[in-house]
């Protein structure tokens, strides 16, 4: 059984208060202001110190020619030649565009297994439940690990993924590189991870399929509605909301992602998939030119953040439902 | 709420038929088979021979041998036959199986230490996340703080951030803090990416929570404190459990700031194993091996939380 949160904020107004504040009038100790700070204060201070103070750090050199492989050379301010340099490189732009490619696609396909998946799974058939686990693990799995163990499956000859191919296609196994040719490798990284979040998506449609109340269909069949009318009537638009969240934060994690692909591929074959994550900790952490990656990491941040943004508002509006 | 009623008095209309059933259930088995022979594969290679593991065709029926494991466990030197012939009879099963490939065990690998990294790193991380997160989650679910949703808000934007570009100022400020590839400077870090999750998840439980039974214990005379450590915890314990695990997947199988900032003394599992080499490139039995090993508490877990999965993978907006 699914239940979406009511929009019960805890502090609703009203509600609760009067006993509340009756209570807090004889309670011995501390008062409620002061454990409401006491409380919420060291994961604020946590995270301004971990996140927040190295963030402006960054926002400052962001404007500097800091470079950690040169640091001989003098400290200069160079204003938003960094931002100028980045936002006129063909080089970065095609990142960004091998990236929009990669979320893009990456998205769409998890949306299509796995809103297909939750349809048949929520045919209720016997032993659902054991075969959704089943199905869940991959997602489960450290990215890293996944593209690593990944590369051994896809080896053009010692490898079983091509070796199944050309056992129904008859092309020979190592004619072909998933890895290693241009123009599969976007394919792969697509497919990887496909695989490992289609499950993603398909929890998260399974409890918006769930929520749909029965007497709507019930009334649908009384109205005599097609099993395709009701479908695009009622099933898909009351699942939108939550396959909307599904597709929000898969688009934000594939935007930032790092790990998996750069142990399948390293960006490879030359450049093909090195997406922006990759690209970013070549310049950060390899051409240790810290000021022009310092400005591409807040380019991404500033992306990032307003895509996380948009997904509080979808939250919320899930909440609701 | 009222889904959910409903949703139990259902007539059989909306029943799919027999015929339905059998049909979607093919279809979703088939899928899971095909999706779970890439975790069968690397559990089989880890039981392959080196050979065995690069034959080609791909070997789907070999002779299992642990060569993989005592390979993960061990660092080993080539000698010649006379040498070993030598040497006084092998004392255990894996000294005797790696002499039979010309080789001398001579010493532990450094797969343990990593090992242990991976726990301490985990363990420390998810514990202050949920200990800071249940306080939080606590003042956030039962007092009016000013700005919550904003606070609530940028506590979960620092989650979404890329890690490579957080990495970048995080590596400069350990250096001078003299914090990188240390235990500590990893648990931090980890604390701070994992005390969103717990923050929103354990609002929602603690919301879950009628606020009456502490009301209650308020007017008995009990101080906040009380009431926190005698009636909500022991209410939220499941919650807390389901948080704890989620956390501490997520410093397990964390890989980008691992690899970015440490090198050797805190580095975990998974930027080690790729790295496990034998003789001519890597090592795929070991690292076989070493993957089966890291995947199996996941495996373990995933079953324990399959009820408060949706919870986790949503930051506890969609429960289930």
């Amino acid at each position: 059984m699914t239940t979406i949160l009511q929009p019960d904020h805890a502090t609703i107004p009203g509600v609760n208060k009067p006993v509340k504040s009756r209570a807090a009038r004889r309670v011995h100790g501390l008062s409620d202001r002061t454990i409401a700070w006491l409380f919420v204060a060291p994961t604020i201070a946590l995270l301004l110190a971990i996140n927040i103070f190295p963030l402006i750090w960054m926002i400052r050199l962001s404007f500097t020619n800091l470079n950690l492989s040169m640091s001989y050379l003098p400290l200069r301010f160079v204003g938003l030649d960094n931002f100028r340099d980045i936002l006129t490189d063909e080089d970065v732009w095609f990142r960004l565009q091998t990236t929009a490619q990669f979320v893009i696609c990456s998205v769409a396909l998890q949306v299509v297994v796995g809103f297909g998946l939750a349809l048949l799974i929520n045919r209720q058939f016997r032993g659902h439940s054991f075969w959704t686990t089943v199905i869940l693990l991959p997602m489960m799995l450290s990215p890293a690990v996944v593209g690593n163990f990944w590369t051994l499956l896809l080896q053009p000859q010692i490898g079983p993924f091509n070796y199944l191919i050309s056992l129904f296609t008859g092309v020979p196994p190592s004619s072909f590189s998933m890895t290693g040719q241009v123009s599969l490798a976007p394919w792969t990284i697509v497919l990887v991870d496909t695989w490992m979040w289609a499950p993603y998506v398909m929890l998260i449609c399974l409890a918006g399929l769930r929520s749909i109340p029965d007497y709507i269909y019930e009334a649908a069949e009384v109205d005599r509605a097609s099993a395709w009318r009701q479908f695009w009537s009622i099933t898909l638009p009351m699942t939108v909301p939550f396959l909307m969240l599904a597709v929000l934060f898969r688009a934000i994690e594939n935007f930032k992602m790092f790990d998996m692909v750069n142990l399948l591929t390293s960006g490879g074959p030359g450049s093909t998939t090195e997406l922006v994550s990759i690209s970013l900790k070549r310049a950060a952490f390899e051409k240790w030119r810290t000021g022009y990656s310092s400005a591409l990491a807040i380019i991404l941040f500033v992306t990032v953040f307003g895509a996380a943004n948009i997904y509080v508002k979808t939250l919320n509006k899930v909440k609701q439902r | 709420m009222t889904a959910a009623a409903t949703r139990s008095t259902a007539h059989s209309i909306v029943e799919a038929s027999p015929r339905a059933k059998a049909f979607a259930g093919g279809l979703v088995i088939l899928y899971a088979v095909i999706t779970i022979l890439p975790l069968l594969w690397i559990v089989a290679t880890a039981f392959k021979s080196q050979s065995d593991a690069i034959a080609y065709p791909p070997k789907v029926i070999f002779e299992p041998t642990l060569e993989g494991y005592v390979n993960l466990f061990t660092v080993r030197t080539r000698q010649t036959p006379d040498f070993i012939a030598k040497l006084p009879p092998p004392a255990t099963w894996y000294d005797k199986l790696v002499r039979e490939h010309d080789m001398v065990i001579a010493g532990p690998s450094k797969v343990v230490p990593r090992f242990v990294n991976s726990l301490i790193i985990g363990f420390g991380s998810t514990f202050l996340a949920v200990f800071l997160g249940t306080l939080a989650a606590y003042a956030f679910s039962r007092f009016r703080i000013p700005l919550a949703d904003d606070l609530l808000f940028f506590i979960l934007s620092t989650r979404m951030m890329p890690p490579v570009a957080v990495a970048i100022p995080i590596y400069l400020m350990y250096r001078q803090l003299n914090l990188t590839d240390t235990r500590l400077g990893m648990i931090l870090l980890y604390t701070a990416v994992n005390v969103s999750l717990a923050v929103w998840l354990l609002k929602g439980f603690i919301d879950e929570i009628p606020r009456e039974y502490e009301e209650a214990a308020l007017v008995d005379g009990y101080t906040r404190l009380q009431a926190l450590r005698k009636v909500v915890l022991p209410q939220a314990v499941t919650g807390i459990a389901a948080t704890a695990i989620f956390c501490l997947i997520f410093s397990w199988n964390e890989y980008a700031f691992a690899v970015l900032l440490t090198s050797g003394e805190a580095q975990t599992m998974p930027p080690f194993i790729p790295f496990i080499i034998g003789e001519g490139g890597q090592d795929w039995p070991a690292v076989a091996a070493a993957t089966t090993l890291f995947v199996v508490p996941i495996v373990m877990f995933t079953v324990l939380l399959r009820k408060h999965l949706l919870r986790g993978i949503t930051f506890g907006a969609v429960r289930k």
